[in-house]
């Protein structure tokens, strides 16, 4: 019996983004939930847990990684180091 | 991550700092370090030019298909040791001498299981599923780590697991914190960063034992003169003999060889010994000067090979036990399907 | 016959015997968690999935973690846990019954239900006190609470054959659970009751046998077996450290 595959995320404190922590196997999501909080955040790793079923996550393909990603490596007008400030501008 | 200054305890017996570990640790810390600095440098782009660059392979990267299948090979029988390797100890569960003894023992089993699910999830990342890794493990197709196919016959093997099994496989495993593969090096810094309390508290069971009754210490000295060559043949057969080493250490999954861990392993538990005051069973361990190691007595690596095909002292028992186990609980991972299957969310 | 417990019994302290009500004695809560963390550690490395060996082995963790602060209210834990015979033990009958209808059996399903039910109790009794040792204890009973829950349910209404073996166990535990609730029976069975009704479980119709009297020291044939293997090595080994 195969029980579905689950990435569990981790939000480790308040105030910080959910952290993809690894992946467990559980028959359905109530149950992945109760065993991700039992594998993964046995020394208070968390305080908030997502899991989600790994075959409804698409991930973007190796393959695809340059027409994906390397567009955005020259619009660099999108980081605020772009932009120089007079001297004497504070508080921006 | 603090290994210096006094062991806490609560039982009046003060233990001595252990020499070494603090080091492990570090090289921990410092290759999860290297593992940032490594994400922020800028991308390189084939399988080899990422290795050369000391970066991160990826799950869904490139890569050989020798390299995958090599990691899966390892990655697997790295979970398998770990889920194999509840046994022994679980062994002394129910019968520990004392409430503290046991919760700690517990706590030490339960990581073990939850770091056989950390690196079964990371050897699914490479696309093989939990069952065919279960069903490697049962059938006997993929192998765990030899060491678990020995018995423990007293309380003391929980103290000499501790220090001598634990601190073996933390010297094998730290390197493996820098390895090229992502997922496998992440799951090590997380096991590495937890075990850093299994040595210990096997360390301090055993220094508590080797100085309390008599009929303790030989309990203790017993348990250290059976576990020490099982302990080094952990690190595998000699560099002359050793089938996988030379490609592994070109794709940077391995960092150093089987010897000079070994090695490595022996510098540490010498001054260890000492401080127990327990021998370790080698008349011929001495310092060399020259080479600023010790010299000692290799493991007796035909039984390590008899071990390994299966004629260990316990390797029946074991995959008996795991075989059972996963027998028994059809009948509940089927009703659970079951019941997943009628969508209801309870 | 003497209660070995009575007035003058040197190893618990007098606090043991200050009658809670429907909380119970601090002494009756530690036996109930203590030997449930015993039974429950013989799921290490057995259970039907590596992911709820963790799991299992969390509720052992937990169980012991109360007995022992319990145990040090009440004296030297190790005293109490190590030297004690059965008949000193204050623990329900339910907690020392082995995972099925034979010694050495580990069913599943008897189990979670077995959890179900001493869970919601122990819940019930923790929360009737006021102290820290109970604020915490509440919290993970309530976890174990919902564990159970889940899993009675999944098997409850899973296959034919889950549902054979979990409404197997919900009878022949059934008559325990008189003991174990006493003095909260109505609140215990508001609890129990809607998970059964959700699991598709019955409660047994014949219900006139009431076994009893853990909580005065008289046991089943099953815990000094259990104590036997708990307390072997300690007592072989008097006044030494560990």
């Amino acid at each position: 019996m195969n029980e579905p595959l689950w990435e569990v995320f981790v939000r480790p404190r308040r105030g910080l983004s959910h952290t993809h922590v690894g992946s467990l196997h559980a028959p359905d999501a109530r149950m992945a939930l109760r065993h991700a909080r039992d594998l993964y955040t046995r020394r208070q790793e968390g305080v908030s847990i997502w899991v989600v079923p790994a075959s409804e996550i698409t991930a973007s393909s190796p393959d695809e990684k340059d027409s994906f990603f390397d567009p955005a490596g020259d619009k660099i007008y999108r980081h605020p180091t772009f932009y120089e400030l007079p001297e004497g501008v504070e508080h921006l | 991550m603090h290994l210096t200054g006094k062991f806490c305890n609560t039982e009046g017996v003060d233990t001595p700092a252990v020499k070494g570990a603090d080091g492990l640790l570090g090289e921990v810390e410092r290759a999860e370090a290297a593992l940032r600095a490594a994400a922020d440098r800028a991308g390189a782009g084939s399988f080899e030019a990422v290795i050369e660059a000391d970066q991160k392979i990826e799950p869904r990267d490139v890569m050989p298909e020798d390299y995958r299948k090599g990691l899966i090979r390892q990655i697997a029988q790295h979970a398998h040791s770990e889920i194999i390797g509840m046994q022994p100890e679980g062994n002394w569960i129910t019968r520990a001498p004392s409430l503290r003894r046991k919760a700690i023992l517990l706590a030490k089993v339960q990581d073990e299981a939850g770091h056989g699910l950390y690196l079964y999830a990371a050897a699914e990342t490479l696309g093989v599923t939990r069952e065919e890794l279960t069903e490697a493990l049962l059938s006997g197709r993929q192998k765990y780590s030899s060491i678990f196919n020995y018995p423990t016959l007293t309380w003391a093997d929980m103290g000499a697991i501790g220090w001598l099994v634990d601190g073996a496989a933390i010297v094998n495993q730290v390197p493996l914190c820098r390895c090229s593969y992502g997922p496998y090096a992440r799951a090590m810094i997380r096991i590495c960063k937890e075990e850093s309390f299994h040595q210990r508290q096997g360390y301090q069971s055993l220094y508590v034992l080797a100085n309390g009754s008599p009929e303790q210490r030989r309990m203790a000295q017993d348990a250290v003169n059976r576990w020490w060559y099982p302990s080094l043949a952990m690190f595998g057969p000699p560099d002359s003999e050793s089938t996988h080493s030379a490609q592994s250490m070109a794709w940077k999954i391995k960092r150093f060889s089987n010897d000079e861990l070994r090695q490595r392993f022996v510098d540490m538990c010498v001054p260890q010994a000492d401080i127990l005051g327990l021998t370790l069973p080698d008349p011929d361990l001495k310092w060399n000067e020259q080479r600023g190691h010790y010299d000692f007595t290799p493991p007796d690596f035909d039984e390590l090979m008899r071990v390994v095909k299966g004629d260990g002292p316990c390797n029946r028992q074991r995959m008996a036990h795991r075989r059972r186990a996963h027998d028994e609980g059809a009948w509940v991972r089927e009703a659970a399907a079951a019941y997943a299957a009628k969508g209801k969310t309870a | 016959m003497t209660d070995p417990m009575s007035e003058g019994s040197s190893r618990v302290n007098q606090q043991a015997r200050v009658p809670q009500r429907s909380g119970g004695t601090p002494l009756e809560l530690a036996d109930d968690a203590l030997i449930a963390a015993q039974r429950l550690s013989e799921w290490v490395a057995r259970a039907p999935t590596l992911e709820e060996d963790v799991a299992l082995t969390n509720i052992a963790l937990d169980q012991l973690g109360v007995a022992r602060l319990l145990l040090q209210s009440l004296g030297d834990e190790d005293e109490l846990a190590y030297r004690r015979g059965d008949a000193e033990f204050r623990n329900c009958l339910l907690v020392e019954l082995p995972f099925g209808r034979a010694r050495g059996d580990l069913d599943f399903g008897w189990t979670v239900v077995w959890l179900l039910f001493l869970a919601a109790a122990q819940k019930l009794r923790y929360e009737a006190w006021d102290n820290e040792v109970a604020a915490k204890a509440v919290k993970e009973s309530a976890y174990h609470l919902d564990h159970a829950t889940q899993w009675v349910i999944r098997l409850g209404d899973g296959t034919s054959l889950s549902r054979e073996r979990v409404q197997a166990a919900v009878e022949e535990l059934w008559p325990y659970t008189h003991e174990l609730t006493e003095g909260i029976r109505d609140d215990w069975l508001s609890i129990v009751e809607p998970v059964l009704k959700e699991a598709t479980l019955v409660k047994p119709s014949h219900d006139t046998w009431r076994p009893s009297g853990g909580r005065s020291g008289r046991h089943t044939e099953h815990l000094s077996y259990v104590l036997a293997e708990m307390q072997a090595l300690h007592r072989a080994h008097p006044g030494v450290q560990w």
